[in-house]
């Protein structure tokens, strides 16, 4: 078990780098980045609203933030383009993160279901100040990037192993809480908070810096998205289709999980970019219509999320196998028992 | 210089007062929604402009008087809250609160896509012979429609006050709002309360959307502007409390119509975003609201 998670994380590492060897082609390459920054936003989300059960739909309000830092950060300080806008996103993170601690203060005192809407009312009161303050984001006419001078055949290349860099921080950070005291104590916070309070875990303090650390990632997709797209406007760094995007995109793979929301993430990126390529030649809307229905699909058919269910099943097939042979596979037994208990557990 | 300043906060404020009142319509659905069943119906903004859509349609292509359309415009949009409940909502077990608001946005998407799908996206308007006239007061042209549409929204809550207070089905509302178990347990059938409820929620959108688009120029993405007014100020008037999204609909317009005045028309929305975290800070559970109760 413990072999064939090792080689499956190897593999899926060495196809990631090897991809852009294998499709070099820039359509192909421009989805494969965004899929892999939307891959890192949602395991952002995942770390504050997956692991506590705290649903945010306001998440585009630090993607805003960070990309209007990273813009700002190249306007004043007169940043050329090329490989330096790329150290400043860790930058556009940490700004975000730093929005994120008043904020958070803000919207974590209300009840669970208050929150959601307090993160809406959050993100559209960052547009409307984006658009309201021209003195510092130019209004709704936006601002421009530094011009990114590499050719075309090589253009998306260094923004493939700069999202990939922020996907594996992402994952990494991600699998460190989820292994660590404070990541059981944010998933007690989304099991029984009361409770949670009760046993002596600090849920606000965890809740909080969850959020922060949330923004983080947030932020510096936002700061690599715009450099990409190379200009920056309200409507587009405050997206409110983001906001459920990245939530549609854990709760398809499995919020909750590690993987679950790169799973979601891979699945569903490259269908709303080709969607949205499509949508072109057919209609306005129609990216939005298939988007929809399919979030109401993974929600009334696959509640739990893709990874959770596959777990279930391949447990449940090792449980079989046990009691074919009972001694021959310890490990197999001891997963047995583990959904026994789980399953005693909830029943 | 002073006095007119005055004049122009006064005649903001009656405006605010007007317009307040369909607000507090469109936020009556939502909140009557999350009382009985603790869901935020997040689509609430764009059922407002599918609303505004449809009678659109009836006077555009029909020809039938926007105001009589609403005979039409609002069973029809009761069903489709209905439906909605019955598809969707009921069906989400697991999770059922955190998964709806997913799917109410859903829902929302869709009618955004096929609206757009289907008007193309650009800015629509409602015409009739009245809309356009006004009548004078001193200085100041106020358009009938305003007045119109306040009648119509005082005249559909008071019938909501009535239904919610004065009425068996009220009773049963206002048991599942308290507590679901035991109002099941006393033969409520709070399935079926909720269901209407979130028809009635709907059909008042479809009101709504009608003063919405008999005042603004509208297209599908309007939605995201309204439902951020809407969230507002039910928060602000304490989710679930009727008279709250009352209060908070007036407060709200009041004082972004005021602030267009003195100030400037791009700061309204924002001075009362602010007022929300200011009242958040020292009254998490709002004007009206209760704090959360015991878990049942």
């Amino acid at each position: 078990m413990k072999h064939l998670r090792t080689g499956g994380v190897l593999l899926f590492l060495a196809v990631l780098c090897a991809f852009p060897f294998v499709f070099p082609n820039p359509a192909v390459m421009t989805m494969a980045v965004f899929t892999l920054l939307f891959a890192g936003a949602a395991t952002g989300w995942n770390l504050f609203s997956g692991y506590t059960g705290y649903i945010s739909l306001g998440y585009a309000t630090f993607y805003g933030i960070g990309a209007y830092a990273l813009a700002l950060m190249c306007k004043y300080w007169h940043i050329p383009g090329g490989y330096l806008p790329f150290a400043l996103l860790p930058l556009a993170g940490l700004i975000a993160s730093l929005f994120a601690i008043p904020l958070g203060v803000i919207a974590l005192r209300v009840r669970r279901q208050t929150f959601v809407v307090v993160t809406i009312a959050m993100m559209f009161t960052f547009q409307l100040l984006a658009f309201n303050l021209p003195g510092i984001t130019n209004g709704s006419s936006g601002l421009l990037l530094p011009f990114v001078p590499w050719s075309a055949d090589f253009f998306t290349l260094p923004f493939y192993y700069a999202a990939l860099v922020i996907l594996l921080l992402s994952i990494g950070v991600s699998w460190w809480i989820r292994h660590s005291k404070f990541g059981l104590g944010l998933l007690a916070i989304r099991d029984d908070e009361d409770r949670a309070l009760g046993l002596g875990v600090k849920t606000g303090a965890y809740k909080l810096t969850a959020f922060v650390i949330a923004a983080f990632f947030g932020g510096m997709v936002g700061g690599m998205v715009v450099y990409l797209t190379g200009a920056i406007a309200p409507a587009v760094a405050f997206d409110p289709v983001l906001d459920v995007a990245v939530a549609l995109m854990s709760f398809m793979g499995g919020a909750g999980t590690l993987v679950g929301p790169i799973i979601g993430a891979f699945l569903m990126e490259p269908l709303q970019q080709y969607v949205t390529l499509q949508a072109g030649s057919i209609g306005v809307g129609l990216d939005l219509l298939i988007f929809g229905a399919v979030l109401l699909i993974v929600i009334l058919f696959l509640p739990e999320g893709i990874a959770p269910s596959l777990r279930r099943l391949w447990l449940k097939r090792q449980a079989a196998r046990v009691t074919d042979a009972p001694i021959s596979k310890p490990e197999a037994r001891e997963e047995a028992l583990l959904l026994e208990s789980s399953q005693g557990g909830k029943g | 210089m002073l006095s007119i300043n005055w004049i122009l906060i006064l005649e903001a404020t009656v405006l605010g007062v007007l317009t307040g009142s369909v607000y507090a319509l469109m936020s009556s659905g939502l909140t009557l929604v999350f009382g009985v069943m603790e869901i935020v119906n997040v689509a609430q903004g764009i059922m407002v402009i599918l609303g505004a859509y449809l009678s659109y349609v009836l006077s555009h292509y029909l020809h039938i008087d926007i105001f009589l359309g609403l005979l039409l415009t609002m069973p029809v949009m009761f069903l489709l809250g209905v439906g909605i409940e019955w598809t969707f909502v009921r069906r989400i077990k697991k999770d059922r609160v955190m998964l709806s608001i997913l799917a109410m946005y859903a829902v929302a998407l869709v009618i955004e896509g096929g609206l757009d799908l289907i008007f193309n996206a650009s800015f629509a308007s409602l015409q009739t012979s009245y809309i356009d006239a006004s009548f004078q007061i001193g200085d100041w042209h106020l358009p009938y429609i305003y007045v119109f549409t306040f009648l119509l929204s005082l005249f559909l809550l008071a019938l909501l006050y009535f239904l919610v207070y004065r009425t068996k089905f009220g009773d049963s509302l206002r048991a599942s709002m308290q507590n679901r178990t035991a109002a099941s347990l006393i033969g409520i059938d709070v399935e079926k309360v909720q269901a209407i409820t979130f028809g009635i929620g709907v059909a008042l959108a479809a009101a709504g959307g009608l003063a919405y688009g008999g005042t603004n120029a509208f297209n599908a993405a309007s939605s995201y502007d309204l439902i951020s007014r809407l969230l507002v100020i039910i928060v602000l008037g304490g989710m679930g409390s009727l008279r709250g999204a009352f209060v908070a609909s007036i407060a709200m317009l009041i004082i972004s119509d005021v602030t267009a005045v003195v100030w400037s028309p791009v700061w309204s929305s924002t001075v009362f975003n602010v007022l929300l975290v200011v009242l958040l800070l020292f009254r998490p559970q709002g004007l009206f609201g209760r704090l959360e109760g015991r878990k049942q």
